[in-house]
C-alpha cells in the first residue's frame, strides 16, 4: 500500500514535531513507500492551491487553552519575521483571528447558530483566482504565479503605493508603516525571528504567500504544521485543480462557504462552519 | 520671457518668500517622513490612504478644468476668453505638478519610483494615471508657452500647436476620468464603487476649477496692470452655477441609490460621513459645513444678480471651493475606506506633519503658478502697450 496524499499531509505534520519535512520525514515514518507513493503528490506540483478551514475543529482546540488558540499565528508570524508594533491601526498580519461576525460582514444572520457570532474565525489571503490586488498593482510586485495560483508579493519591487490595499476586499494586506527593526523591542525581544527569510524595508505592503519557500521543499505551510502539530487539524492544504485532492474530498463531503464571493475574487479558501 | 519672473514688486518677492519658507518646513516634514516611514501619518491599515491622496484627486480636477476656458475659445471661438485661455493653461500645469508632488509623497517607498516606469503595467490604472497626467502637464506647457510666446512678438502660433491644442481637449476630460477610475473600479469598497464616480469627479471638477479661476482673475487684476476682463468673469461664473449644479445634483443621485435601496454597504459610508458610525464621527460637522456652504454657493450663484456683482461672486466661489474639497478632497478617501472590509470603523484624521508635508505642496504648486501668472501677465501687459 501507497501513501495517499492524507496519509503524506499526516506523516508530514507528525515529522514537523520532530523538526523533519518532506522526503526524510516519509523515509523514516514509512520507509520503502516513497517512490511508489510521490507520483502526483501534491506538496511540490498543485496546480492551484487552496485551503479549507474547518471552523468547528479550530474552536474546539479554541475551547482547550485558557486564552484560545495562537499557534499558527505564531507559527506564520516568527517564519516570516512578522514584527508586533503593539499598535491595531498599524499592525502587519499574514495570519490573524476576527469574530465570526466580522469574518463574513455582508451576510448579516440576527439569529445564527448561538454563541457563534465572536468566536474566532482565522483569517489569512484568500489567494483568489481572480485577485483584484494583481489587477491594480503598477509595478507586478504583486503577481498571481501561472504554475499555482499562489498571489506573491515582491517586497523588493513594491513601491508603497497601497493601490492593492485599497483593492483588496478582504483586509489581507499590510503596510510596513515604519521600519520593522525599529517595532517595540519589548515585544520584538528577538527580531528578526528568522534569518532564513527575506526581511523588508519600511514602506512597502506584505502579505501572506502560501509559504512558497516550504511547499518548494515538500514541505506543509507554517500554519498547517503548526495547527497539525497539536493534531487540531483545523487547516487543510490541497491542490484544488485535481478532483482527487484531499481539499476537493473534504469540499464533496462538507459545506463550505467563502468570503464575500459575490465580488468574483473565486477566493481559494473554505470555510467550514 | 522667463525673466519677467525676476522683476516684481516687494508683494511679489515678499509672497514667493513666504511660499519658499513653507516649502521648505514641508520639505523638513517630508524627511522626516521618509527615514521614520508613513507612521507618522493619520494614515492605518484601514485606511490607508488619506490627505495626500485627497489632495491628489482635488487637483486633477483643478488641472482638468482648465479645459473650460479652453474649449469655449478653441472649439466655439469665443473670442473673450482669448484674454484668459493663458491663466486655465497656466493653473493647470501647477495643479499637475501638485498633483504628481502628492503622489510622490504618498509613496513608502520613494526611491522605487521608476519601477512604475521599468516595469509598465497597463492592467494597473495607476499606470495609466501617471501616463494622462504627465501627457497632460506636457501639452499645457508646450501650448501655454508657444501661444504666449507668439503674442509676444505679435504673430499666430505655429500651426501645430493648434494640433496639441485639438488633443489637449479630451485629453483633459481623460486625465479626471483615469483618476476616477482609481477608485471605481475596486470591489468592495462601497462609496466608491459608483459608475457615476467619473461623472461626479468632472463635475465637481468644472465648478470648483473655473471658481478657483475667477478668484485668480480677481487677484490679477488686483495685483497686476493685466486685467483679466468683466466679460470672462461674468462668463466663467456661468460654467461654475451649471456645474456646480449638476455636482450637487449627481451627489443626491447617490443618496437615492443608497437610501432606497436600503443596500447597508452602500448606505453606511455616507452614514459615517454626515452622522458617524460606530462612535466614529469626526468629519459630520466638515461635511454638514460642505452641504451648507453647497447651498449657499448655489443661492449666491443662480440668482442673477448676487452672481454678477463681483464681491458676492468671489463670496459664492470661496465657499464653492471649500464644499467641493471637503467633499473630495477630505470625505472621498475616508468614506472609500469606511467601514473596513470587517464592517469596523477605524479613524482617520491627518496628523501635523502631514498637514505641513500637504501646505509644502501646495506652496509649491502656487509658487510655480506664482512665477508662469507672472511671466504671462507681464507679457499681456507689454503686448497692450
Amino acid at each position: 500500500m501507497g501513501v495517499d496524499r492524507r496519509e503524506f499531509l499526516k506523516i508530514a505534520g507528525m515529522a514537523a514535531l520532530f523538526g523533519l519535512g518532506g522526503k526524510a520525514a516519509i523515509d523514516i515514518f514509512a520507509p520503502g513507500e516513497l517512490e511508489a507513493s510521490m507520483e502526483g503528490l501534491p506538496l511540490t506540483k498543485g496546480k492551484r492551491w487552496a485551503m479549507v478551514i474547518d471552523i468547528p475543529k479550530c474552536l474546539a482546540q479554541q475551547a482547550k487553552g485558557k486564552d484560545g488558540c495562537k499557534e499558527c499565528i505564531i507559527a506564520c508570524h516568527r517564519a516570516h519575521n512578522v514584527p508586533d508594533w503593539g499598535n491595531p491601526k498599524i499592525a502587519i498580519k499574514w495570519i490573524w483571528q476576527e469574530s465570526f461576525e466580522h469574518s463574513f460582514p455582508y451576510q448579516p444572520n440576527p439569529f445564527i447558530q448561538e454563541g457563534l457570532r465572536n468566536q474566532p474565525v482565522i483569517l489569512l489571503c484568500n489567494h483568489c483566482f481572480n485577485p483584484p490586488c494583481v489587477r491594480v498593482c503598477p509595478t507586478q510586485a504583486t503577481f498571481k504565479r501561472k504554475e499555482d495560483g499562489i498571489v506573491c508579493m515582491d517586497m523588493h519591487r513594491c513601491i508603497g503605493c497601497r493601490f492593492c490595499m485599497a483593492a483588496c476586499p478582504y483586509g489581507s494586506r499590510s503596510f510596513n508603516w515604519g521600519n520593522p527593526r525599529k517595532a517595540p523591542k519589548e515585544l520584538n525581544p528577538d527580531y528578526p525571528t528568522n534569518r532564513a527569510y527575506p526581511e523588508r524595508s519600511k514602506g512597502v505592503v506584505e502579505k501572506c504567500d502560501f509559504c512558497i519557500e516550504l511547499i518548494s521543499k515538500g514541505e506543509l505551510p507554517a500554519c498547517v504544521q503548526a495547527c497539525d502539530k497539536i493534531k487540531a487539524h483545523a487547516l487543510t492544504f490541497g491542490d484544488l485543480a485535481d478532483s482527487e485532492s484531499n481539499v476537493r474530498k473534504l469540499l464533496k463531503q462538507r459545506y463550505t462557504i467563502r468570503r464575500k464571493p459575490e465580488l468574483g475574487t473565486e477566493p481559494n479558501l473554505f470555510y467550514i462552519v | 520671457m522667463l525673466d519677467r519672473a525676476l522683476k516684481g514688486s516687494q508683494g511679489y518677492w515678499g509672497w514667493l518668500v513666504f511660499l519658499l519658507v513653507l516649502m521648505g518646513i514641508g520639505t523638513g516634514c517630508w524627511f522626516y517622513q521618509f527615514f521614520e516611514g508613513l507612521k507618522i501619518t493619520g494614515m492605518s491599515r484601514d485606511v490607508s490612504w488619506g490627505l495626500y491622496i485627497g489632495q491628489l484627486t482635488y487637483f486633477v480636477g483643478v488641472a482638468a478644468s482648465g479645459v473650460m476656458v479652453v474649449l469655449p475659445y478653441y472649439l466655439h471661438d469665443y473670442k473673450a476668453f482669448g484674454r484668459i485661455t493663458i491663466l486655465g493653461e497656466f493653473l493647470a500645469v501647477s495643479a499637475i505638478v501638485m498633483c504628481l508632488l502628492f503622489v510622490f509623497v504618498d509613496l513608502g517607498n520613494p526611491v522605487r519610483i521608476m519601477n512604475v516606469i521599468l516595469y509598465p503595467t497597463p492592467n494597473s490604472i495607476l499606470f495609466w494615471d501617471m501616463i494622462v497626467l504627465n501627457v497632460y502637464m506636457l501639452l499645457n506647457i508646450v501650448i501655454g508657452w508657444n501661444v504666449l510666446a507668439a503674442e509676444r512678438k505679435g504673430l499666430p502660433y505655429q500651426k501645430w500647436i493648434k494640433v496639441l491644442i485639438y488633443i489637449s481637449i479630451p485629453w483633459a476630460f481623460s486625465i479626471h476620468t483615469v483618476t476616477a477610475f482609481l477608485y471605481a473600479g475596486l470591489p468592495g469598497r462601497h462609496y466608491w464603487l459608483t459608475s457615476i464616480m467619473a461623472a461626479r469627479f468632472l463635475s465637481s471638477a468644472f465648478c470648483a476649477g473655473p471658481a478657483l479661476l475667477i478668484l485668480l482673475c480677481l487677484i490679477v487684476r488686483k495685483v497686476t496692470r493685466f486685467d483679466p476682463g468683466k466679460e470672462q468673469i461674468r462668463t466663467l461664473a456661468g460654467i461654475v452655477t451649471y456645474a456646480m449644479l449638476i455636482n450637487v445634483f449627481f451627489f443626491l443621485l447617490e443618496l437615492f441609490t443608497a437610501f432606497y435601496s436600503q443596500i447597508p454597504g452602500h448606505m453606511h459610508p455616507i452614514v459615517f460621513l454626515f452622522k458617524g458610525l460606530d462612535g466614529v464621527g469626526n468629519l459630520a460637522p466638515w461635511m454638514w459645513a460642505a452641504a451648507v456652504f453647497a447651498v449657499i454657493s448655489l443661492i449666491l450663484l443662480v440668482v442673477p444678480s448676487t452672481r454678477r456683482n463681483e464681491g458676492t461672486l468671489a463670496v459664492a466661489c470661496a465657499v464653492l471651493i471649500a464644499a467641493t474639497w471637503i467633499d473630495k478632497g477630505l470625505g472621498l478617501i475616508v468614506a472609500g475606506f469606511t467601514p473596513n472590509p470587517f464592517d469596523k470603523v477605524t479613524e482617520y484624521w491627518p496628523t501635523t506633519p502631514e498637514v505641513l508635508i500637504t501646505i509644502g505642496v501646495l506652496a509649491t504648486g502656487f509658487f510655480v503658478l506664482t512665477i508662469l501668472y507672472k511671466v504671462a501677465t507681464a507679457v499681456k501687459t507689454e503686448v497692450a502697450a
